[in-house]
């Protein structure tokens, strides 16, 4: 057990110094210069340019510069935002709990409804259940997830009014935020109707982005669940006598939740591209809104630091599914 | 007297067209390019005329609509169907160039890794994996922070994001066709390497890349309209369905029309492409058929 971890810890060295690489790359492939990049000065006079370019060490081989800026990242030094001029790494960590907040609650949502639609259409195979439950998920998995959004907020906040349009609570609750998540530090504030108005800010955007993996899940479920109704240990346990019920859920869901679980792993890299792209419509201050606004400001090492946690957090994650596939499945732990 | 087997392509069609929803989405396709190619036959108006006058007004159908405007126009009075129409023609354009250019990069460079093997291949594919680690819109941003927004270099941006794709296909299905007999028939023969690469194993390897190229349309579709509506991709007056929607948030409470048919525009293309790329894969690939 312990070769196969050090194995896939080994394997994924190479592609994380590959983000830095591709991080580091970054802000010399901008165009004009790294030292404006850097530090978010235009039109600097030749002189200027030669003390910034000497400050920020960019005077020096490009090797020596990204061995620097290895040594940097090692110590916690992703940068400085141009903008508020706070360190990339404290501001990221300060709002990554609002993004992991609502990637968790999209993926739960997605696992509580898409699970049980893959099993019922596995089992009800070809009938009007079955073909319902693989079109809706295709229109999911082809949705435009901005749109999708805006529909959301057209029906439930300006026609019904149910839900507020932007934010994570009303701005008349004011309390100590502890965790970073929400619906934590609204529950233990103990301010009445603050839980309450954090769930309704959550829930929209929870819906938009949980869409694609609820999808995605829900046709994995039921093809890994056809697959597994054909076994024969599943007619075995039938012939036992066993009812239908206890042989779909106990013996034949959880060897066809193997595969579901990579898929789960796998929908963090979609969680992240839709939390870009739900938190700029619906004002979520977390890490998604910060990156296209950092574009927008051409607040480039912010960009260079983002990209590079985010991908780094995605590389951990699907490591992370690596490695309890292998304690789940022996195959895998002895395979190639 | 012997029957002659059937074309390769009529049998593609046999199994194609039993899949009913494969059908619909390639009818929905030949829609589009139908549109894109003759925009000026079907749109009313121009996509970038400001009827001022008309601004906002609602479609047809309703109250207050005019028949000059069946969909209704948007804020600054540009007819949306017009603009929807001519947007066929850039989303189909941005899914052409994006899928050929990381088509033709992925083909390369899958050639290469499965032909050369040793540390090509390995320095191919870890940097395969680096950009297969970034989600996609996070590394188009990335190409985006670089080139400055706009609509070719989403389209570039886009490619990029695909590439890795193709590779692996590609290199998968090279060192699965070298250890066959027909390869080393040709290489006894004499052929080289170039030859043996393009003319001897790429044809044999085609049929997974159709039906990637075929989904790779509907994500360079759904990219670019994210791009475009973060403002990153095409720029205004640009008559781009993601666009379309940047500003829309402002509408949502007075003009539905304008959020809503861009997207229904976008959500339409996306599935059809999606369909078709199921079907194909089934048609093409019997073994994959569940």
């Amino acid at each position: 057990m312990l070769a196969y971890i050090l194995k896939r810890v080994g394997m994924v060295i190479p592609t994380l110094l590959g983000i830095t690489l591709l991080a580091f790359s970054l802000i010399h492939m901008i165009p004009g210069n790294a030292a404006e990049a850097l530090s978010g000065e235009r039109g600097m006079s030749p002189e200027r340019y030669r003390e910034l370019a000497h400050q920020l060490g960019l005077d020096r081989p490009l090797h020596v510069q990204y061995f620097d800026y290895l040594v940097r990242l090692l110590h916690g030094d992703f940068g400085r935002s141009i903008n508020t001029h706070e360190a990339v790494l404290k501001e990221f960590l300060t709002l990554f709990p609002a993004t992991a907040e609502l990637a968790l609650c999209a993926i739960l949502l997605a696992l509580m409804l898409g699970l049980p639609a893959g099993i019922l259409a596995a089992v009800k195979r070809n009938s009007f259940l079955d073909y319902s439950v693989m079109g809706v998920s295709l229109t999911g998995y082809s949705m435009p997830i901005f749109w999708w959004a805006l529909l959301l907020i057209e029906l439930f906040s300006v026609k019904l009014g149910w839900t507020p349009v932007s934010g994570r609570i009303a701005i008349v609750y004011d309390f100590p935020t502890s965790t970073g998540f929400m619906l934590i530090d609204a529950w233990r504030s103990g301010q009445a109707g603050a839980f309450r108005s954090a769930v309704t800010h959550l829930i929209l955007p929870a819906i938009a982005l949980g869409t694609i993996p609820l999808a995605v899940i829900a046709r994995m479920t039921r093809s890994a669940m056809l697959e597994v109704l054909r076994e024969d240990y599943v007619r075995t346990a039938r012939a036992k006598g066993l009812s239908w019920f206890s042989v779909v859920c106990v013996h034949a869901l959880r060897n066809a939740l193997i595969p579901v679980i990579t898929v789960i792993g796998l929908q963090i890299g979609t969680l992240l591209t839709g939390a870009i792209l739900t938190e700029t419509i619906f004002s979520w201050p977390g890490i998604g809104k910060w990156l296209v606004e950092a574009i927008h400001r051409r607040d480039y090492p912010v960009v260079q630091g983002g990209i590079l946690i985010s991908a780094t957090i995605v590389i951990s994650v699907n490591l992370l599914v690596d490695l309890l596939y292998g304690v789940v499945n022996p195959r895998i732990r002895h395979g190639r | 007297m012997s029957s002659t087997p059937p074309s390769l392509l009529a049998e593609l069609w046999r199994h194609f067209s039993r899949n009913r929803g494969a059908v619909a989405g390639l009818a929905v396709v030949l829609l589009l390019v139908l549109l894109a190619l003759f925009p000026g036959w079907f749109a009313p108006h121009s996509p970038i005329e400001q009827f001022r006058s008309a601004a906002l007004s609602p479609p047809a159908w309703l109250g207050g609509g005019s028949r000059h405007f069946p969909l209704g126009t948007d804020a600054v009075g540009r007819d949306i169907l017009s603009r929807l129409i001519y947007g066929a023609r850039l989303s189909l354009t941005i899914g052409l160039v994006a899928v050929s250019l990381s088509l033709s990069m992925g083909i390369v460079l899958g050639l290469i890794s499965g032909f050369m093997r040793g540390w090509v291949e390995t320095a191919i594919m870890r940097l395969m994996d680096v950009l297969l680690a970034l989600p996609s819109l996070l590394l188009a941003i990335a190409v985006v922070a670089i080139l400055g927004p706009g609509l070719l270099n989403a389209m570039v941006a886009i490619a990029v994001v695909m590439v890795p794709h193709y590779v692996r296909l590609m290199r998968a299905s090279v060192i699965g066709e070298l250890g066959k007999d027909y390869v080393a028939a040709s290489r006894i023969a004499g052929a080289g390497t170039l030859r043996l690469m393009f003319d001897t194993v790429l044809p044999n390897c085609t049929a997974p890349l159709i039906v990637q190229a075929t989904l790779g349309f509907s994500s360079a579709i759904l990219d670019a309209a994210a791009l475009g509506f973060l403002g990153l991709g095409a720029q205004p007056p640009t008559p781009e369905w993601g666009s379309m929607l940047a500003s829309a948030l402002e509408f949502i409470a007075s003009a539905w029309w304008v959020v809503s048919f861009p997207g229904l525009a976008i959500l339409v293309a996306v599935l059809a492409f999606n369909l078709m790329g199921d079907g194909l894969r089934d048609a093409l690939d019997p073994k994959l058929k569940s």
